[in-house]
């Protein structure tokens, strides 16, 4: 057993990844000598060289669209995007060209392309540096979307991403990049849960609170509290946000018959929209109350000053999960 | 104020755009008379034979352009972009490539994929509506047309750095117009492909024309002094003249290969026909400009210079003619034979791997679909004995 941070956790990943396969290669800005602004990369350009671990022009469709034409010659590229709001220069080539292109070829090639993203806010920082914005690469056929909320997912879904052959955008819990825990690093990578797999973090009979990425701390958060009160929350890390695993979600939905759904993100076509409807559709006939989200603001990401009042804490999800008891 | 000393900059700017009709200075080596010149730097050596292969190259593409803009006046294509006047451009860099070179194309490069030897009908099913392009790219080191301007050529240069990577002596070509030159993309296919020195040639065919706006409306200097402030050589060539055009690509490429990094090309021609089947050129340009650059069509200068030295007969021309009757008739059996997919083909390969959200949706609409058949299978069904 090792004791890892979130950032450790990619980083070890990165590592195995590039240790197992040779065409594995990391490219990005500021990823080589500094190792990253969050040092997630540390280490890896005096492992592996600067063959592999490439420092980019400061361009971000520059760095998806040479990371495309590497796939394209068989390499694994594995890109990083310094913070959430950059990754706006590379929507085309994620959206027209990553996404799109296996289809345009009747699948005589694969992009196995990750695109890392550290997300969210919570961390004291200025604009465009604390975004949420996987509605707009879920939406996106021909993308995988997975956040991972611990350092042991980090470790094994980095593996994962980097081993599919299809395009994967992995979102990293930025304010979680120091969260330790405990990894079994004796552990394969088969034993690992699926990557497009939820988990059911915390059993409970009352109501369902499903979360990703930065917000599980937060939902188990809240989840301990509630039980202070006697209420018996159950907690569920999305893990995958498309595919959906529909088996997990739904049948915590009918066991409970509550459902709360969480993000940083705003509330208005986000991943929450879809929860709620798919849940609608399919456990109609099972739920106590209507799905219930808990959400940013549909606002600008606001000044740091004020936005741990814009995202979702303990409080707002108690408050949710109150309401959807009330029914 | 600053509209006039901006005025005045340009009017004493070095190297400007060339004002419309005027005669920039380019590479060449058959004047559009199909007299054979020489030039200080590119040198060219050719058979007979190849120069013949290149005529034949040359009318084969135009008529395989001409009779898909038939077609889609006949309805059996949506839309076609023509490359009408550009057949040298795109001859001349398509026969320059090696075997293990990789060309990046945009939309409009159909005599570079004839050159690397993709079945024509291959280039028809996007412009069809049958499929969004669907060939392998492996196959003959031909990418997919990339419709979205200039996105290519950030693959091509990332294409080239696995190359490079692979130690592989090889290069690619990326194509890509003289609009594409605003675009973000091609200004970073630059900076990468110079910063790290990839083996790519950007070839860029300045048909004058980026649908109704001037070059004029894209740059205040010749398109390939730009390469100078990336870093790296920039040439204009007569995009017309297949042989300069060969000689400047191959010198290009071979550059690439060897380790010198990138070139810019600038194939200096003109879009003689619309944007697309959809577009009006008469809205916005003058005839005028149209016939000048008639007379420097790329096929009838090497036809000229073929005749003049005797290095062609009429026998041949006449069997060059032949062949593109054959092609084209190959061309339009092939379009009127392309059926529509099935429409269960819209989830395929979408994913390389399992991917539930699809296959519900397909498994749906599969049944769905089938509601309709059965229906239809009760009536055939009850027609042989419900007729009374």
């Amino acid at each position: 057993m090792t004791i890892i941070t979130l950032a450790k956790g990619v980083n070890m990943g990165l590592r195995a990844a590039m240790e197992a396969d040779p065409k594995v290669l990391v490219m990005g800005e500021d990823v080589g000598k500094l190792g990253g602004v969050f040092r997630v990369t540390d280490g890896l350009q005096k492992d592996f060289g600067e063959d592999r671990v490439i420092d980019t022009p400061l361009a971000e469709s520059g760095i998806i669209g040479t990371a495309i034409g590497l796939a394209l010659r068989g390499y694994r590229p594995v890109c990083e995007i310094q913070f959430d709001g950059f990754v706006y220069p590379a929507f085309d080539q994620i959206v027209s060209q990553l996404a799109k292109m296996r289809a345009r070829a009747l699948g005589y090639i694969s992009l196995p392309v990750v695109v890392r993203i550290p997300v969210g806010g919570g961390i004291g920082a200025v604009e465009h540096h604390s975004e949420s914005n996987e509605a707009y690469f879920a939406h996106t056929a021909g993308l995988r979307v997975v956040a991972c909320s611990n350092p042991v997912d980090a470790y094994f879904m980095t593996q994962q991403a980097i081993a599919s052959d299809d395009p994967v955008i992995l979102y990293e819990p930025k304010r979680r990049y120091w969260e330790k825990a405990d990894l079994d690093e004796s552990l394969a990578l088969e034993q690992a849960a699926p990557l497009h797999s939820a988990r059911v973090l915390r059993e409970g009979t009352d109501v369902t609170v499903i979360a990703y990425g930065p917000m599980v701390k937060t939902a188990m958060e809240a989840a301990t509290a509630a039980a202070e009160e006697g209420q018996d929350i159950e907690v569920v890390d999305l893990r995958s946000l498309s595919p959906l695993d529909t088996e997990t979600i739904e049948a915590s939905a009918r066991k409970t018959g509550r459902v709360v759904v969480v993000h940083e993100a705003p509330g208005f076509l986000g991943m929450g929209s879809e929860l709620a409807a798919r849940i609608t559709e399919r456990c109609f006939f099972s739920l106590e109350a209507p799905v219930l989200r808990v959400t940013g603001f549909d606002t600008p990401y606001p000044p740091s000053r004020v936005e741990e009042e814009y995202l979702p804490d303990l409080d707002r999800i108690l408050d949710a999960v109150d309401r959807s008891l009330s029914y | 104020m600053s509209e006039n000393a901006a005025g005045s900059a340009r009017d004493t700017a070095a190297g400007r755009v060339p004002p419309r009709g005027s005669e920039p200075e380019l590479v060449q080596l058959l004047t559009p008379e199909g007299e054979r010149v020489e030039h200080p730097d590119y040198s060219l050596e050719i058979a007979d034979d190849e120069l013949r292969a290149l005529y034949r190259d040359l009318v084969l593409v135009r008529r395989v352009d001409s009779e898909a803009t038939a077609l889609q006046r006949q309805g059996e294509l949506g839309i076609w972009a023509s490359l009408l006047g550009q057949e040298a451009a795109q001859v001349g860099s398509g026969r320059a490539m090696a075997e293990d070179d990789y060309a990046f194309p945009t939309y409009r490069e159909h005599g570079v994929a004839w050159c690397r030897g993709v079945d024509p009908l291959n280039l028809l099913g996007l412009f069809r509506g049958v499929n969004h392009g669907g060939w392998d790219p492996n196959e003959k080191n031909f990418h997919l047309y990339t419709i979205v301007i200039g996105a290519q050529t950030l693959h091509a240069t990332g294409y080239a750095m696995g190359m490079q990577k692979d130690g592989a002596e090889s290069a690619v070509i990326a194509y890509f117009g003289d609009g594409a030159t605003s675009q973000g993309d091609v200004n970073e296919a630059f900076i990468y492909a110079s910063v790290f020195n990839a083996p790519v040639v950007f070839f860029c065919q300045n048909n004058q024309w980026a649908i109704s706006e001037p070059i004029e409306k894209q740059t205040r200097i010749p398109l390939y002094q730009r390469a100078m402030g990336f870093g790296f050589p920039g040439v204009r060539v007569d995009g017309n003249d297949v042989l300069a055009v060969l000689a400047v690509t191959r010198a290009a490429l071979q550059n690439a290969r060897e380790g010198s990094g990138p070139t810019l090309v600038e194939a200096y021609t003109y879009r003689m026909g619309a944007h697309t089947t959809s577009d009006d050129p008469t809205r916005y340009r003058l005839t005028q400009e149209l016939e000048s650059w008639k007379l420097k069509d790329p096929i009838e200068r090497v036809k000229a210079y073929l005749v003049r030295t005797g290095k062609a007969d009429q026998a041949y021309f006449d069997g060059v003619e032949r062949e593109a009757d054959e092609l084209a008739a190959y061309v339009r059996k092939g379009c009127l034979e392309m059926s529509d997919p099935d429409p269960l083909s819209i989830f395929d390969h979408v994913y390389a791997e399992r991917h539930p959200l699809v296959e519900e949706e397909r498994e749906q609409f599969a049944t769905y679909l089938d509601t309709f058949q059965s229906a239809d299978g009760l009536e055939e069904a009850a027609a042989p004995t419900g007729g009374h």
